[in-house]
């Protein structure tokens, strides 16, 4: 058996159990920590505090003073508990607080411990622009880059003699035996897709084609011998020029913001007839606001739609194409063609994720 | 292209006092001629009249005699210290002027082409305030024998009136863009014409056949038009007109006007003869050749060239002819066409030449066929100023015009007489009429032009409209200038660039639904963006590759690989092919990366490479206008190489990079696995990982050889780079990367839409199984045993995941064994799994494993 710690106090002494009762609240007031406040409940609310072993002492008690006895001191033993918890709580709070604020760290510098990875700016970009025409009600079609002749060039009217194929620039292919012309080519431009798109899908057809083109052109500041263009091609009864100017406008204002304008200037394709330029009004053109090219573009030559089975007595059609690269230096201020083409990191990282 | 002075222009149209060249540019632009350039006044500065009041003759030591002059030029003169102005001093050394003698000055300030920029300058003990100019230093020819006396050219100006003004030398010159189509666009004529389109000036047309005084016929040089192969049954020329000029100084130079007009349209003057031939072709668009009559023996026969004829052209190159080639021949000796003068419309031969001892020319204007002229310059690489204008169609109406011009300035110039009468070979056709439905630019141009507006529009090009025909349809004979014209869509252009395309009015047309995007599209997209939330940075590079980088990458001979298209004309001849594998132009990417400090590069790209199945590649080639039968697009369409997309990455240096924030990872086999398995999974094709041993330029060891789970077939390569790539490409130890074929896992790719199963809440059991096996059972074909046995356990197909945790060699199993660790997560649909349920799996799993590995569970 223990020895008993506190002096004996009797279970009938109010006063005795008074003082026992403010001894401990005093000691729990003045605990600073938990660690005092358990030591402060061991000596005043433990199995062997005063209070304590005066409730042992009831059990001895006559019956008469049991029940006093038991009400005195549940209700000092009570008022103990209660307070000890009380200030339990309250130090346990501070302790926490104190943790949160000991745990604090310096969150003003990312860590960059999972790195960052982009798309290719000219990806996003023919991406953006494949879904306001696919919001259109228009589709993304899609054709080869080594393109036979007759899709790049004879089934788009130009003559195997005209200038304007001589004007392309273009790619040719080796068929591999001495003597024999492969009639292949890198295409020069996405219009072969028109063509494709033509003989393969029910009319009418909207569709637009971003892709990679081919010129041989060397590598400069304003030019690449690949580069990305998107055609646009809608066939349909009824189609007229207003038509496609009211889609180009759509169009810049989707890539240019609400301001845009645009403007049509006559002009020469093989393809289509008539034929226009289209300038987009730039205002941070170099040298004060003005027009620049951004595309060509033009009611689908009649010739064309005959080589691809559609009859141009019945349907009409409007067609255009512009470069992928301009719109993305346009767009983002860039003055240099390399960056484009390099691969550099730093260049896809800086543009690549624009929502 | 051509440049366009404006004091040219004015020649042909009205032109507003004040225009500019850049007016000039915006007024052409509305009507498509495009602006390429303009080019800078020649002479910028004071340049001004003088007259010289004194020429002092000073002899030098170093034997020379310069004249110290002093030289009024009026306001320009300068301030002396009486507050009077005073005459210029001026050194000069040319000789060829006296006191009273109206010359050039460049004052201090002016800039003379070269550029030549003049000051004030001490020189022979006096301060030359100033430049007594030559032609040659103005930029107006080469004459460099004297300075410039005005009178001599017939002008006359107080001093110190403004001489660029006066000699033109001051204007700007408006280079415009001809579009292949508007071959009459390569003439003041034309372009006047084209400006008066666009604003109403007046025009005067000069080049119409009917303002040419008539001329004797018949008795000139005798010419003759043969074509014993005509190019798709168009004869080589049908109008040939030639004309004798005798007694010309034809070596002179021409007057100075005509220079100065020539230095700005961009041509060097040479000789009279020459000088005025370029000047009628730049005015009119005619192109014209001038011939030394006494090299010239009649009869002159146009006719095609026998194969191996050679011509020794003007510009010194003997050319080996073909059969196709158009040529100008004479009769030497009764050898009727047997000697060559020049390529038709191309160039003339050096044999035929005008030369200094010329004094009789034979003028020869004529109209080819522009197919003919265009295959001969490009076959002889040749483009002149004639055959530019002829590939686009020349008037054929034109030469008479033209010759008579010649003939007008040679005489006025040279001193010549010509012929009473002149040669006129005209086969030339009438032009079309092309019959246009009256509505037909407002249906396809969405204005509602009127029928007056229509035929106006017509009309104000040259077409004669005429009523007759059809109602609705408007009946127009196109004017000879315009071969351009031969559909009516042609004339639906006439109208709505006339009338201007400004009043086009913008209307979205209103599209079908359509069906969005297409499965690949999508798989492209969700492909691409789950690399770049991996981690990876997305690159383009060239598709243009040579054997040697695969040398580098150590691709044996005769692997697929080196089966590549070839281009005819490469950019570069050591990157002649197209890539057969995204990886080689990928590492370069790589490569370009690190060397710029890039050490860690983590990059991916998506691309087409090209497989060519057959030996030789050759596609039909077929003419346009007409839709080829479908067996003929069907062999388009196997001509065209295979072109699959592959994705590939690269993953080299840190993965995760080290910082304050605690160590980071080198990337490896893992990664580059890792990764290759990401497009397979956003794809949602199941595919197996096999070893692969063999496969430059990977590791032997350290790849995968990615296989469709369906059927083995192969999907690409994942693993770490081979050590000797990675040297001989200068990448971080350790690279890895990957290459799949994209096309391959879509067309493996479920189609329907993924069925749900019911996620269980029943609790779960968890079992760990470590495996002994022998060390070179593949840990992927031990994890296919594991997932097979649980699956044939009694309690059913309870395995929800298996994974791979723990992988032990040691002494504890034994050399040439390992021990595999697998945690299995097992919950029943149903109901909660019962011990023995568990155990079973277990049980199953071993024995599995054990029939298809030998293996034991671990003690």
């Amino acid at each position: 058996m223990s020895t008993s710690d506190a002096p004996p106090t009797s279970p009938l002494d109010a006063d005795a159990v008074d003082r026992a009762v403010e001894l401990a609240l005093d000691a729990f007031a003045a605990a600073s920590d938990l660690d005092e406040l358990k030591s402060a409940r061991l000596a005043h609310a433990g199995d062997r505090s005063a209070l304590s072993l005066a409730n042992r002492e009831i059990g001895r008690l006559a019956p008469a003073d049991k029940a006093t006895a038991g009400k005195l001191l549940g209700r000092a033993r009570a008022q103990v508990n209660a307070t000890l918890a009380q200030r339990q709580a309250e130090l346990e709070a501070e302790r926490d607080a104190r943790v949160l604020v000991d745990e604090a760290v310096d969150v003003t510098v990312r860590s960059e411990r999972r790195p960052r990875g982009a798309r290719h700016p000219l990806e996003s970009l023919q991406e953006r622009i494949a879904d306001m025409f696919v919001a259109m009600g228009w589709e993304i079609a899609e054709g080869p880059e080594l393109e036979a002749e007759w899709f790049n060039f004879d089934a788009l009217n130009f003559g195997v003699d005209h200038p304007a194929r001589q004007m392309q620039d273009t790619f040719f292919v080796d068929s591999g035996a001495p003597g024999v012309d492969s009639h292949l080519v890198l295409r020069t431009h996405t219009s072969p897709v028109q063509a494709r798109t033509l003989l393969e899908r029910e009319l009418p057809v909207y569709i637009a084609c971003p892709g990679k083109v081919f010129r041989t052109d060397e590598l400069d500041a304003t030019h690449t011998p690949v580069f990305h263009q998107v055609e646009g091609l809608a066939v349909d009864k009824g189609l007229t020029m207003a038509h496609l100017k009211g889609t180009l406008d759509h169009f810049a204002r989707a890539i240019f913001g609400p301001e845009a304008r645009t403007r049509l200037r006559p002009s020469f394709f093989p393809f289509t007839e008539p034929s226009a330029e289209m300038d987009l009004w730039f205002p941070q053109k170099k040298g004060g606001a003005g027009w620049i090219e951004w595309g060509g573009c033009g009611m689908v030559n009649p010739n064309v739609l005959r080589a691809c089975g559609v009859d141009p007595e019945v349907y009409s059609g409007f067609a255009f194409g512009m470069g992928i690269e301009r719109t993305l230096m346009l767009r983002h201020g860039i003055a240099d063609m390399h960056d484009m083409v390099e691969g550099d990191a730093r260049f896809s990282l800086q543009l690549g994720t624009e929502i | 292209m051509p440049r366009i002075p404006l004091t040219w222009l004015a020649d042909h149209v009205a032109l507003p006092d004040g225009l500019t060249a850049e007016q000039l540019a915006a007024d052409l632009v509305r009507v498509g001629l495009e602006e390429e350039a303009i080019h800078p006044a020649a002479v910028t500065g004071p340049l001004v009249i003088g007259e010289v009041v004194e020429r002092t003759a000073e002899p030098q030591k170093n034997g020379k005699t310069i004249n110290w002059c002093r030289v009024d030029v009026g306001a320009h003169n300068e301030a002396g210290e009486d507050g009077a102005l005073h005459p210029r001093g001026i050194v000069c050394g040319a000789h060829n002027f006296d006191v009273g003698d109206r010359v050039v000055v460049a004052l201090p300030g002016a800039v003379l082409p070269g550029p030549f920029p003049i000051a004030a300058r001490k020189t022979y003990g006096h301060v030359s305030d100033g430049m007594i100019c030559s032609a040659r230093e103005l930029g107006l020819g080469d004459d460099h024998d004297g300075i410039i006396v005005i009178s001599r050219l017939g002008l006359d100006a107080e001093p110190g009136t403004d001489a660029r003004a006066l000699l033109g030398l001051g204007e700007d010159v408006l280079e415009i863009n001809v579009t292949p189509d508007r071959g009459y666009c390569f003439s003041m004529r034309g372009v006047a014409r084209e400006y008066s389109h666009a604003t109403g000036a007046t025009f005067t047309d000069r080049g119409l056949a009917a303002s040419v005084q008539p001329v004797g016929e018949g008795e000139g040089v005798a010419v003759e038009i043969e074509d014993a192969a005509p190019i798709d049954g168009v004869a080589g020329a049908d109008r040939f007109v030639a004309q004798v000029v005798r007694g010309v100084t034809a070596a002179a130079p021409s007057p100075t006007w005509m220079q100065q007009r020539l230095t700005q349209a961009g041509m060097r003057p040479i000789s009279l003869a020459v000088d005025v031939t370029n000047y009628v072709m730049l005015d009119l668009g005619q192109p014209l050749h001038a011939y030394d009559l006494s090299q010239v023996a009649a009869p002159v026969v146009v006719r095609r060239a026998e194969p191996g004829e050679r011509l020794t052209t003007l510009d010194g190159v003997t050319r080996t002819l073909v059969s196709e080639d158009l040529l100008i021949t004479d009769s030497p000796d009764g050898r009727r066409a047997g000697r060559v003068l020049g390529l038709a419309g191309v160039m003339g031969g050096a044999a035929s030449e005008v030369t200094a001892e010329t004094t009789d020319l034979l003028i020869e204007a004529a109209h080819f066929d522009p197919i003919t002229i265009a295959r001969t310059a490009r076959r002889h690489k040749l483009p002149s100023e004639a055959s530019r204008r002829f590939e686009r169609g020349v008037d054929p109406q034109l030469p008479r015009v033209a010759v008579a011009r010649v003939v007008e300035l040679l005489v006025e110039h040279g001193g010549g007489v010509a012929d009473a009468t002149l040669t006129d070979v005209d086969r030339t056709g009438v032009p079309p009429v092309i019959a246009l439905p009256v509505d037909l630019p407002a249906r396809l141009v969405g204005v509602p032009y009127t029928e007056d507006e229509v035929r106006a529009t017509l009309a104000a090009i040259g077409c004669v409209v005429d009523d007759g025909g059809e109602p609705g349809t408007v009946r127009a004979r196109v004017p000879s200038w315009r071969p351009d014209l031969t559909v009516p869509v042609d004339l639906v252009e006439e109208v709505a660039r006339l009338r201007g395309y400004d009043a086009i009015p913008s209307i979205v047309p209103t599209a079908p639904v359509g069906r969005g995007l297409t499965r690949g599209q999508r798989a492209r997209r969700a492909v691409a963006t789950a690399l770049a939330e991996a981690g990876l940075v997305e690159t383009l590079s060239y598709p243009f590759v040579g054997p040697g980088q695969l040398d580098v990458l150590g691709v044996p001979a005769g692997d697929a690989r080196r089966r590549a298209v070839r281009l005819v004309n490469p950019l570069s001849d050591e990157q002649p092919e197209m890539r057969t594998t995204l990886l080689v132009t990928l590492l370069e990417t790589a490569g370009r990366n690190i060397g710029r400090g890039i050490s860690d590069v983590s990059l991916f790209e998506l691309g087409l490479v090209t497989l060519p199945d057959d030996d030789v590649l050759a596609a039909p080639a077929l003419p346009g206008g007409a839709r080829p039968a479908d067996d003929v697009l069907d062999r388009i369409a196997r001509a065209v190489p295979a072109q699959p997309r592959h994705v590939a990455g690269v993953l080299a240096g840190a993965r995760e990079p080290s910082g304050w924030w605690g160590p980071g990872r080198r990337a490896d086999h893992t990664d580059a696995i890792e990764a290759a398995c990401l497009v397979a999974d956003v794809v949602g094709t199941p595919v197996a990982l096999r070893p692969e041993t063999d496969h430059m330029p990977w590791h032997p060891g350290r790849t995968a050889r990615l296989e469709l789970a369906g059927d083995g077939t192969l999907v690409g390569y994942a693993g770490e780079l081979h050590p000797a790539v990675v040297s001989a490409l200068g990448l971080p130890a350790r690279a890895a990367a990957f290459e799949v074929d994209l096309d391959v896992l879509l067309a493996a790719a479920p189609t329907e839409p993924l069925q749900a199963r019911e996620v269980s809440t029943f609790p779960v059991a968890k079992e760990d199984i470590a495996l002994v096996v022998d060390a070179a059972v593949p840990a992927g074909d031990v994890l296919a045993a594991v997932r097979a046995g649980a699956a044939a356990s009694p309690a059913g197909d309870i395995l929800e995941d298996v994974r791979l945790f723990d992988v032990y060699t040691g002494a504890q199993v034994g050399a040439g064994r390992r021990s595999l660790a697998f945690s299995l997560r097992l919950r029943a649909p149903d109901r909660t799994l019962t011990a023995e349920e568990a155990a079973g799996v277990r049980e199953s799993v071993v024995a599995e494993a054990g029939r298809r590995f030998g293996a034991v569970l671990r003690a």
